[in-house]
């Protein structure tokens, strides 16, 4: 009979071939739907997860998706490791929209122009605050209330869309956009500058690359998320140690926030140039998932962030080349998380086969 | 068949991924014998009991019972021929009542008010003072021992099987075990008493079998030998004396506790109730007390875990410190070594040169920026000075075993040069060697001065180290005595908060002895 | 009908999804497990449901391919979580997140497609008692079923011993293992139990309230599902209750929606949510009333023969 038992230190062979091995098994069940749908499950794979990669516009929009995915799921990192579960990144990420929206709106109605290396900091510093004080509601509700942060945050989601549908509805409703819900484009000296020519890949990309450093640094290197990740692996240690769980949660919340706003600014400042009803595509909860197949390690993250987003395109160009449902993408990554979740416990664990004993019969002295 | 052996085991042999814990056992216990299974921490004991009682599959071996091979593939089977355990810990249901655990752990369907009264029956049979409606986690750790006990005998045991029952005792809380298991011992029940106690075997044992390492190295009649022939089979040598500076003298004042009340947090736990001691330089001073009479909490006032405590009540060379976090305590000089090692003293996963950061902060440096280096070097320091076997700083700390994890944690603590140092049951779960290291360290850094505060559930240990001892029960302390005056019955009483005769009532005292 | 006894008519209706999600969530944390895949079960088995019926015209073959999508979902997350020992909001999380897509991915064919009105079935007699006969006994059978679910578990918890035993279980797994009892085949039990439970909830929705599909139908009722058995505080009636008092809710934002009122229509339909995050806060702040009603081991793995 099969039996799991815990190995005496982790492996290290299964560490790394875990991911891999999960991406494996999720392509496999990818081929067995086509089959089962009728379609042919190679040309289906290729679609979905070679085609993205081929061709310069196609790679600059896997990585402009991928930009908004890292730069939440960085700062869902930091949460997860201390132990506070922030799922509401597209709330955040929503309520950084219309921070950044907001400013934009308001300049370019306004009429006024700054120089690029002023306005658009100050749109995107507008939606980092959107999004942090969305969270700081979660960290106040679980600070002061003991309300747990995982429904909360998740109640606040469906909040942020009722946010911006008012918004977009009514009062941001752009008076010459023939009474469609949509807010007035932005003004071009607040349009992120591009990165590739004629692409629509921006600078963001490069800041989502300095923000997987700084986060590195943070967690690694810093004593404070020395800290938080005590707090998430053993709050009994953290409290031994004096280190505080209450600022412990808020910093959490707070950077999460900050940088899930950050993704909505560069949302709406980017490929969008304006607020409309459609900013809520699940990309904070994508990002949840780019966190965990990335190992809540910002590296990870950068390399599952591209993955993702090679599957988000995938599933899109599965739409318009082989007529698939689009939600195909969503089932596989949710797939692949969970697939990943059961790979990464043979990491800790292992299956021996054990024989069903024969008592002996020996004889008694 | 009078002579039929109740149980015997023949070659059991366990592996685990990291130790082999038994090699090649065997057992032999007569009906209605006391038999005794001796050895330390980590000698393959609980894994043999956990093969007898079913929790656990030998790799190879062989059991009889009553003259039959049997294969006990698990707890019920093991209740159907009529063994039964009798746990030292994770047995009882804290929020449920006597009668409701009572009734979980019978096999037969009984409805719950026939079982009420059958524990009533059997508890006074025996003498053993039982409440089959109390909720469990109002009872004192003795007292859900005797539910535990209770609860066995109402199965009809052929074999009991006790695992260091007397941990959570007082002295005269043994004795009275000791009558009930002489009593069941003449009806017939084999008794397999499972410590590391030589007194008790010798007083009460038939015979004893002692492990190490896991294998037998002897089976002896316990009252033929002495405490020193037991201690060289159970660790092959005899145990060691420990050196003492008997010329010293206490110092100054270091840390001053007065009227420390503290209401609970949680709803389980005891409140203090008007604490006071003074502990000076250069002395230890031993806390003795059976587990669950507020050491947890009085250790979290003293460490900081807690800051409720009333302003004034905890002072630190006249400082007040009652309301202040553990990081500014030990950066006046008081330092606290936890009794739960993986958890709270060290981050399981982490490695031991991370865990230094806990409480130390080399490495740390301006703008809370992380040299590993100086990290890593401060580990290897104290890994070396404190002969802790491990594989090197970067090892992760539930890697190592408990005895080197604990002298680990409290050669980070001396390592820091306190001024006043708290350790909560210094040896708990540590071989024999480790634990005399400990306790060396411990006298080496109160004659270099430092204040020293043990709470500790092992008597013997507090009498071998300590300066004054003073005990806590129901959350108030006694008043403080030298550990020469000291008698073992006298703490034993004082274990029950009988310190202070006209401030207990009767009934208070009968609840409160364990 | 007289205006309340609607009122009070459409908020059982309506809470009996949260109703019946509660009651088989309140099952798996009793014994210790959290399942945040809840709204991922609720859509599939919502789909599973819809398909049925559409196909069979059976609403009692969509109940029952509802409850076993369900179940069987809950299955699988059973199997990480108590068999491997994977982090259980880590599994539940993904198991919503895969739900959702799976839920999308497999309704396409069927989005715009309705059913027909479910009618309601009075019950005799007492139906046609003033006031209380429209508001109570005039119903779906569905909202019969939940309230007679809600006694069952209440009798089960606290007259049986299998109850006391999944109660104790809850508090602490490690004695119950230690006492010899299938800790884990129990809590799989458990867990599949609720899965039903929560696939019912979902069928609920596609089958009687809307009646249609459409991608993301259950609107975040499996997350309030979550939060109401801590507002219950892990008890059947109250949970009821509860689920009634949020329906209630919902109704009267729609009803107020609907009749015109002054206030921006996105502001009543965040209502639900909000109410939820103010209940959860409220019920939250006793901590010490909390821990003495939570099951201790809700969250935390448990790994027998450690």
């Amino acid at each position: 009979m099969l039996k799991l038992e815990a190995r005496a230190a982790p492996s290290q062979w299964m560490t790394v071939a875990s991911p891999l091995l999960a991406l494996l098994l999720t392509a496999l069940v990818a081929a067995l739907i086509l089959a089962g749908i009728g379609q042919d499950p190679l040309a289906g794979l290729r679609v979905l997860f070679i085609e993205p990669l081929t061709g310069r516009r196609q790679i600059s929009e896997v990585l402009l998706k991928a930009t908004p995915l890292i730069v939440i799921a960085l700062g869902l990192a930091v949460c997860y490791r201390a132990n506070v579960w922030n799922i509401g990144a597209e709330g955040q990420f929503l309520l950084g929209c219309v921070g950044a929206g907001g400013m934009a709106i308001w300049l370019t109605t306004q009429g006024i122009v700054l120089p690029k290396i002023v306005g658009i900091p100050l749109v995107l510093l507008a939606g980092m605050l959107g999004g942090l004080l969305w969270a700081a509601l979660v960290a106040l509700l679980r600070d002061r209330f003991n309300a747990n942060e995982i429904l909360v945050s998740l109640m606040l989601v469906y909040v942020a869309q009722q946010v911006v549908n008012a918004l977009v509805f009514g009062p941001w409703k752009d008076p010459q956009g023939f009474n469609m819900p949509q807010s007035v484009g932005f003004h071009a000296s607040l349009h992120l500058p591009p990165l590739l020519e004629r692409t629509r890949l921006h600078i963001g990309f490069v800041i989502a690359i300095v923000l997987a450093l700084v986060v590195t640094l943070f967690l690694f290197r810093s004593f404070r998320g020395f800290q938080l990740q005590v707090g998430g692996l053993a709050p009994a240690a953290a409290r031994y140690a004096g280190f505080s769980a209450r600022s412990a949660l808020w910093t959490a919340l707070l950077l999460s926030g900050a940088l899930a706003g950050l993704a909505g600014a560069m949302e709406v400042a980017g490929p969008t140039k304006q607020v409309t009803p459609y900013l809520s595509t699940g990309l904070g909860f994508t990002a949840i998932i780019v966190c965990f197949v990335g190992r809540l390690n910002p590296l990870g993250i950068v390399a599952a962030g591209v993955l993702l987003s090679l599957m988000l395109i995938g599933g899109e160009l599965a739409q318009s080349r082989l007529g698939l449902p689009n939600a195909m993408a969503s089932v596989l990554q949710g797939l692949l998380l969970l697939i990943l979740l059961a790979c990464d416990t043979f990491i800790h664990q292992r299956l021996r086969w054990m024989p069903s004993r024969k008592s002996s019969n020996k004889a008694v002295a | 068949m009078s002579t039929a052996l109740r149980l015997e085991l023949t070659g059991i042999s366990k592996q685990y991924p990291a130790v082999k814990a038994n090699d090649r056992v065997s057992l032999r216990v007569k009906p209605g014998e006391i038999h005794a299974v001796l050895g330390e921490n980590g000698a393959g004991k609980s894994t043999l009991m956990k093969v007898i009682y079913g929790a656990v599959q030998p790799d190879e071996g062989a059991i009889h019972f009553d003259g039959r091979p049997v294969r006990v593939a698990s707890p019920a089977m093991a209740r159907a021929l009529g063994i039964s355990m009798v746990y030292q810990h994770f047995s009882l249901f804290d929020t449920l009542t006597v009668a409701q655990n009572v009734w979980l752990g019978l096999d037969k369907s009984l409805a719950l008010p026939e079982v009420t009264a059958r524990i009533r029956e059997v508890a006074t049979g025996y003498g053993l003072d039982v409440e089959p409606e109390r909720p469990v986690h109002t009872l004192s750790v003795g007292e859900r021992q005797r539910v535990e006990i209770v609860r066995a005998l109402l199965t009809k045991p052929k074999l009991l099987i006790l695992d260091e029952p007397t941990s959570v005792l007082t002295p005269q809380a043994v004795d009275k075990l000791f009558v009930v298991l002489r009593r069941l011992a003449d009806e017939g029940t084999s008794i397999l008493y499972i410590s590391h106690k030589l007194d008790e075997i010798r007083a009460l044992c038939h015979h004893c079998t002692v492990l190490r390492g896991g294998k037998v190295t002897g089976e002896v009649d316990p009252t033929q030998e002495s405490n020193a022939s037991l201690s060289r089979l159970m660790i092959g040598a005899e145990p060691p004396a420990l050196k003492h500076d008997t010329q010293h003298t206490a110092g100054p004042v270091a840390m001053a506790v007065q009227r420390l009340s503290l209401p609970t947090a949680d709803p389980f736990g005891v409140a203090l109730d008007g604490i006071a001691l003074e502990l000076r330089s250069g002395e230890i001073l031993g806390i003795a007390g059976v587990s669950g009479n507020g050491q947890q909490e009085l250790m979290a006032a003293l460490s900081g875990e807690d800051v409720r405590a009333p302003a004034g009540s905890i002072t630190l060379f006249g400082q007040d410190i009652a309301r202040l976090p553990p990081q500014r305590r030990r950066a006046l000089g008081l330092h606290f070594v936890p009794e739960e090692r993986l958890g709270r003293g060290a981050v399981p996963t982490l490695s031991l040169a991370e865990n230094t950061l806990l409480t130390r902060s080399a490495g740390i440096g301006r703008g809370g920026w992380l040299a590993p280096g100086e990290v890593a070097a401060l580990a290897r320091k104290l890994i070396d000075r404190f002969q802790v076997k491990a594989g090197g700083p970067g090892a992760a700390a539930r890697s190592l075993s408990g005895g080197n994890l604990q002298k680990f944690l409290v050669g980070r603590e001396i390592d820091a040069a306190p001024k006043v140092l708290i350790v909560a049951q210094p040896t708990w779960g540590v071989d024999v060697g480790a634990a005399a290291l400990i306790r060396g360290e411990l006298l080496a850094l109160r004659d270099a001065g430092c204040a020293v505060l043990v709470v500790s559930e092992e008597l013997d240990e507090l009498f071998e180290i300590s300066d004054r001892l003073v005990v806590i029960a129901r959350g108030r302390l006694s008043p403080a005595l030298p550990a020469a005056e000291a008698t073992v019955e006298q703490i034993g009483t004082w274990m029950s908060g009988l310190w202070d005769a006209a401030t207990v009532t009767a009934s208070e005292g009968r609840h409160a002895e364990a | 009908m007289n205006e309340t006894a609607l009122l009070i008519n459409t908020a059982l209706a309506s809470g009996t999804t949260l109703a019946l999600a509660a009651l088989g969530l309140l099952i798996n944390e009793r014994a210790g497990v959290l399942n945040l895949g809840a709204e991922g079960m609720m859509l599939v088995a919502a789909v599973a449901g819809f398909a049925a019926a559409l196909l069979t015209g059976s609403d009692t073959l969509g109940f029952l391919a509802a409850a076993a999508a369900g179940a069987a979902l809950a299955a699988v997350f059973g199997v990480l979580v108590i068999f491997l020992n994977t982090n259980q909001y880590a599994t539940g999380l993904a198991l919503s997140l895969f739900g959702y897509g799976f839920s999308a991915f497999v309704g396409v064919a069927m989005v715009g497609k309705s059913l027909s009105p479910r009618e309601q079935v009075a019950i005799p007699v007492l139906s046609d008692l003033p006031f209380v006969g429209p508001a109570l006994f005039s119903h779906h059978p569905m909202v019969y079923v939940a309230m007679a679910l809600t006694a069952a578990i209440a009798w089960f918890f606290y007259r049986t011993r299998s109850g006391l035993l999944l109660r104790a279980i809850g508090e602490n797994p490690e004695p119950a293992h230690a006492l010899g009892y299938p800790v884990r085949a129990i809590r799989m039990a458990a867990v599949c139990a609720g899965g039903a439970l929560c696939g019912l909830a979902g069928a609920y929705i596609s089958l009687v309230t809307a009646p249609l599909w459409v991608e993301g139908l259950t609107a975040g009722r499996g997350w309030i599902a979550l939060a109401l058995t801590v507002f219950a505080t892990w008890r059947p009636a109250r949970a009821l209750l509860g689920a009634y008092l949020f329906g209630g809710v919902t109704v009267l934002q729609l009803n107020l929606q609907a009749q015109g009122v002054q206030i921006s229509s996105h502001l009543l339909t965040m209502l639900p949510y909000v109410a939820t995050i103010v209940v959860l806060a409220l019920i939250s702040r006793n901590t010490a009333f909390i821990r003495l009603n939570m099951p201790a081991s809700l969250g935390k793995p448990f790994r027998p023969g450690s």
